[in-house]
């Protein structure tokens, strides 16, 4: 059984069809990239996937359970958890802190015991600080845990960015163009975190991404999209020296 | 001497203007709109304590903690009836709504208490402080509303930065979205910000109506309009901002009907706050709003 599976998945804005009849599956453990022109629907996908969108066709299952119209936070405790195209963090948060609103959902106790301060709320607050720094040095960002997100250079707030998604114990991991607005090294620096990520904790990962040398660098299979159609799925080398997909990003 | 007596008073009154404008401006930083019906759940929680008190004969204490329960669930039920279904609505549609909230909870106090003012039980036994050998005296109410605002910042502060709870609404007030693909249940964590500003409403309700003694179903309407200016005063969404912004309303009221004219104290209340907000827009303590990429 494959880890993700989407079948026939669509939507409709009113009479535009954004998304349609799109099916692929992506197996436990695989780097898996979805690419395509501005404008194809890509981040369309991941928002259905995330329940920001309810899709009005198809369905996706993840491990076989079908999650199709769950809410954002089901979706979310379901195991499956993204990052943006524009950075999202909680800016006025400290990286840590950042860290730990994504671990809520593992580690949790009740508002009573947090009014009250018993000693339930101690213990519990010392697991998730002691988790959260775990994962930030995980990330290299233990350095950081006290500095506000907003005062990050750019490239380490993608970083804490994918540590947050990281904290809410997903399954799958959804990165939207992980490298806009990067230079070389950083993108080069980013490869190496994403490849580190999915050995790490045996994470099974899809990204979007127009950068093509990351693209053919760490993905293992892809899928084009085109005007919200699949134009072409498979191995990332074979299918970049595709026609069509030339055709698709370059015109005639 | 006069003076410091009049400021006193004015910290006390802001105090009370500071507790209630909470309600105001947690709510608005979370779920982004303005509960008008704040005042009139203060308003209700009042009644709850003087029927509590008078009709029932139970001990103001255990009246005022009812009082907070009561309102607490108020808050929720109406967040859940009114707002809730809204959540994705123009902000025009909530604001109309939460005006209909007000009136509704005004006639519904006018329908079951009668519009005759009541006088409220004097509820707060604390003792007068005399100073100076007996040149400044204290009311024991002035001396209890100033405690009891510091307490429920300090309180709430810790609350906020402290527990998970207080961070998560820290997280659906920056960004929602990002927060439920964090697994935060955004629900429940504006119910819980109802929650608390309602039961905060119930103990600004007793300072008041001892304050002024008297309780009549309008009783919520001025002060919960004088607290959220407050509320914008301080830089609505900050919590040191309605602090602040309450003291300061608070002391400017006293001040000016102590030394200017009582008929004008409202007006030049409101007066500072146009000038405040053509110099700082977002209040004392807000962020400049950032654009949405």
């Amino acid at each position: 059984m494959s880890l993700l599976t989407v079948k026939s998945l669509g939507i409709s804005f009113g009479g535009l069809r954004a998304v349609d009849d799109l099916s692929f599956s992506i197996e436990k453990n695989e780097l898996y990239g979805l690419i395509g022109p501005n404008g194809a629907g890509k981040t369309t996908v991941f928002n259905m996937l995330t329940g920001v969108y309810k899709p009005t066709q198809g369905t996706f299952l993840l491990n076989g359970r079908n999650l199709t119209g769950m809410s954002t936070t089901a979706i979310s405790h379901a195991g499956i958890a993204r990052t943006f195209q524009n950075i999202r963090l909680f800016h006025e948060m400290s990286v840590l802190d950042n860290v730990k609103v994504g671990l809520h959902e593992s580690i949790s106790y009740s508002t009573l015991t947090g009014i009250l301060r018993l000693p339930a709320f101690f213990a519990k607050e010392k697991a998730m600080n002691e988790k959260a720094m775990e994962l930030l040095s995980v990330f290299g960002l233990e350095k950081d845990a006290e500095t506000l997100a907003n005062n990050l250079p750019y490239g380490a707030q993608r970083k804490l960015e994918i540590a947050r998604a990281m904290a809410t114990n997903p399954v799958l991991l959804l990165l939207d163009e992980p490298a806009a607005g990067m230079n070389p090294n950083e993108t080069e620096e980013l490869m190496k975190t994403i490849r580190f990520v999915r050995d790490h904790f045996d994470m099974t990962i899809l990204l979007i991404e127009h950068d093509m040398r990351l693209v053919s660098g760490i993905c293992e299979r892809i899928t084009v999209l085109n005007f919200g159609q699949e134009l072409l799925s498979g191995n990332t080398k074979e299918v970049l020296q595709n026609d069509q997909v030339v055709k698709a990003y370059l015109g005639e | 001497m006069s003076f410091l007596s009049f400021l006193i008073s004015g910290i006390s009154l802001g105090s009370i203007y500071a507790i209630m404008a909470l309600g105001y401006t947690m709510v608005y930083g979370i779920a982004k709109m303005l509960n008008f019906a704040h005042g009139d759940v203060i308003m209700i929680g009042s009644f709850v304590v003087y029927y509590a008190v008078t009709g029932a004969g139970i001990p103001a204490p255990a009246a005022v903690l009812i009082s907070v329960v009561v309102c607490t669930f108020l808050g929720i039920a109406i967040e859940k009836v009114a707002y809730k279904p809204l959540r994705r609505a123009a902000s025009l549609a909530v604001l109309i709504t939460a005006i209909g909230v007000s009136y509704l909870l005004q006639n519904l106090a006018l329908l079951f208490f009668g519009a005759d003012p009541k006088i409220f039980p004097n509820v707060i036994t604390l003792p007068a402080l005399n100073l100076f050998g007996g040149q400044l005296v204290i009311a024991g109410t002035t001396v209890m509303s100033i405690v009891a605002n510091i307490l429920i910042m300090i309180f709430l502060m810790l609350f906020i930065k402290k527990t998970k709870q207080g961070q998560a609404m820290l997280a659906v007030s920056e960004d929602k979205d990002a927060a439920m693909l964090c697994g935060i249940n955004v629900n429940g964590t504006i119910s819980l910000t109802f929650a608390i500003g309602s039961g905060l409403a119930a103990i600004a309700g007793v300072l008041l109506c001892s304050q002024y003694n008297q309780l009549t179903p309008y009783t919520g309407s001025l002060p919960g309009i004088k607290a959220f200016t407050a509320a914008v005063f301080g830089g609505i969404g900050s919590i040191p901002g309605a602090f602040f912004g309450g003291l300061l309303l608070g002391v400017i009221e006293i001040l000016s009907s102590a030394y200017i004219s009582s008929q004008l104290a409202n007006a030049i209340v409101f007066a500072v706050l146009i000038i405040v907000l053509l110099v700082k827009p977002s209040g004392l303590f807000g962020r400049p709003m950032r654009e949405k990429v």
